[in-house]
């Protein structure tokens, strides 16, 4: 031992004896006063109750981690980490180079954290998943190259369909070096190019799981070119990489009979296709013999059908003669009519007609018109003497005359009506008086 | 037959028989497509029966990626 140290020996030599006596540790502890500068690494104290320690993650360690989680403060953690002195200030820390939520609460924060990243990338989107084939020729198994998993799956493939070759990616399922296995098996399914991938897990806790729920592993399964099924824990457990899978089966098992079908199933389909085949080209030509033995009844010696239709065709042509003249006859008959009552009804007739009448009614209009003027003559004749006879002052050529009052002209008829010495007139058959009544009597 | 023609082939094969089924085929037709049809019934069967699988195990050779038959004492039940 020296007499006297230089503090950076002395700090040094503190930092042999951590790395002496505790190498690598794991510490568990809350993360308190977490800060992260833009060198990119975090600092922060890993506390309990009573204590605290410096702690430090470098840029970059985080990745190493197979929980795709974010740091926070309060949160609950366990890390693999060195114990170290920093010199310049002679403080000890913690490097921590590997990261566990510790609890189910954190994992979950964890898996939640991931799914919601992922799903805005597009990750899930069904129009990103690639169809499964119907037939593989080689399937690619990614899991345990032990246990019941394998063994279901190639069981149920052999049992199915055991033309179909497979290839086993064998891969822990579970703990730190499990996800970077897995990467490299589906990189290397996709490098030796199978037809389909099945990625598959037996039951276990959410935390047994917690590979199939790492960014990496959706990653490595985002980006295959080649079709993948994931089968991971039981029936209700939903991983990441079940989301981002091109199809989800609820168990290892059902993966195996999602991928392969069954052989006997495609058999009995392709013999029930081949069966419906042979029967219906055997009742096309059934059809087709039955027509031709019709037809060939039916067919007679081409003399026999001329003879035949020979006949008819000189009934037919008997019936039609006949029934020609007849319809002659009948429109011969028409015609007469029609050209008599034609002739009747012509119009040079009509004016003769006419004529023959307007003559005739010219005729007695004028024989009605002379009789009718003869008898107005006599008449006039007969009224005229009768008038004669009438017409007072006719009667005075007998003698008579009469006398008119004067001046208001009246004819006197009763002597009282005038007075001695009225002036009156006499009107007699030719001339006139105007004499006064001397007397009256 | 490829593969992924399989399901093709078979999907052809029922076309075929629908259309023999509709019996609107001429007499030369429908011996065409007989003739098609049992050729692909031959070419799937051909394809199911074919030799027994292979079941292989990956494994890294030197950086490199190797072939070895599956184990099989895997596959017996102790875990």
């Amino acid at each position: 031992m020296k007499d006297v140290w230089t503090v950076s020996e002395l700090n040094e030599d503190i930092k042999n004896l951590f790395y002496e006596h505790y190498g690598f540790l794991w510490v568990e502890g809350e993360v308190s006063d977490l800060r992260r500068p833009s060198s990119g690494h975090f600092y922060f104290y890993l506390k309990d109750e009573n204590s605290r320690i410096r702690a430090v993650i470098f840029r970059g360690t985080n990745s190493l981690s197979p929980f795709a989680f974010e740091l926070e403060d309060g949160m609950h953690i366990t890390c693999r980490a060195r114990l170290t002195v920093y010199s310049p200030r002679g403080e000890y820390q913690l490097i921590i180079d590997r990261v566990e939520p510790v609890g189910i609460g954190a994992l979950k924060k964890a898996y939640e954290q991931l799914k919601a990243k992922l799903e805005a990338e597009g990750f899930f989107d069904a129009a990103r998943k690639k169809p499964i084939p119907f037939l593989p020729n080689r399937i690619g198994v990614v899991t345990s190259p032990t246990g019941a998993v394998i063994r279901d799956i190639l069981n149920i493939t052999a049992r199915r369909c055991p033309t179909v070759n497979i290839v086993v990616a064998p891969v822990r399922v579970q703990g730190w070096e499990a996800p970077g296995e897995i990467v490299e098996a589906i990189e290397n399914m996709n490098k030796i190019g199978v037809d389909v991938i099945i990625l598959a897990r037996g039951g276990g806790s959410f935390e047994d799981l917690y590979p199939f729920n790492t960014e990496e592993v959706a990653r490595a399964i985002f980006a295959s070119s080649i079709p993948i099924v994931s089968a991971i824990g039981h029936e209700t457990d939903y991983t990441i990489s079940d989301f981002v899978a091109d199809l989800r089966a609820p168990t290892p098992s059902a993966a195996a009979e999602l991928v392969v079908p069954s052989r006997e199933d495609l058999i009995n389909t392709l013999q029930s296709l081949k069966r419906r085949l042979i029967n219906l080209l055997r009742k096309e030509m059934d059809r087709r013999l039955l027509q031709t033995i019709d037809l060939e009844r039916r067919l007679r010696h081409p003399r026999e059908v001329i003879e035949v239709y020979k006949s008819r065709l000189q009934s037919l042509e008997r019936q039609i003669h006949r029934w020609l003249l007849y319809q002659i006859r009948g429109f011969n008959r028409e015609v007469d009519h029609l050209s008599q009552r034609l002739k009747t009804a012509s119009p040079s007739n009509l004016t003769d007609k006419y004529k023959t009448q307007v003559q005739l009614l010219k005729k007695e209009i004028c024989a009605i018109m002379k009789n009718y003027l003869a008898k107005s003559k006599e008449q006039l004749t007969l009224e005229e003497q009768k008038l004669g006879t009438l017409n007072p002052f006719s009667i005075l050529g007998r003698g008579y005359s009469v006398a008119v009052k004067m001046p208001e002209e009246w004819i006197i008829r009763d002597s009282k009506t005038v007075s001695q010495g009225d002036e009156i007139r006499v009107i007699l058959h030719k001339g006139r008086l105007l004499a006064r009544v001397a007397k009256v009597e | 037959m490829a593969k992924e023609k399989f399901e093709e082939a078979i999907k052809r094969l029922e076309e075929i028989v629908h259309t023999m089924e509709r019996g609107d085929l001429s007499l030369e037709e429908s011996l065409k497509a007989f003739e098609e049809g049992i050729k692909l019934v031959r070419l799937c069967t051909k394809k199911l029966e074919e030799a027994e699988r292979k079941v292989e195990m990956l494994i890294k050779n030197e950086g490199n990626i190797d072939f070895i038959p599956f184990p099989e004492e895997n596959l017996k039940n102790n875990g």
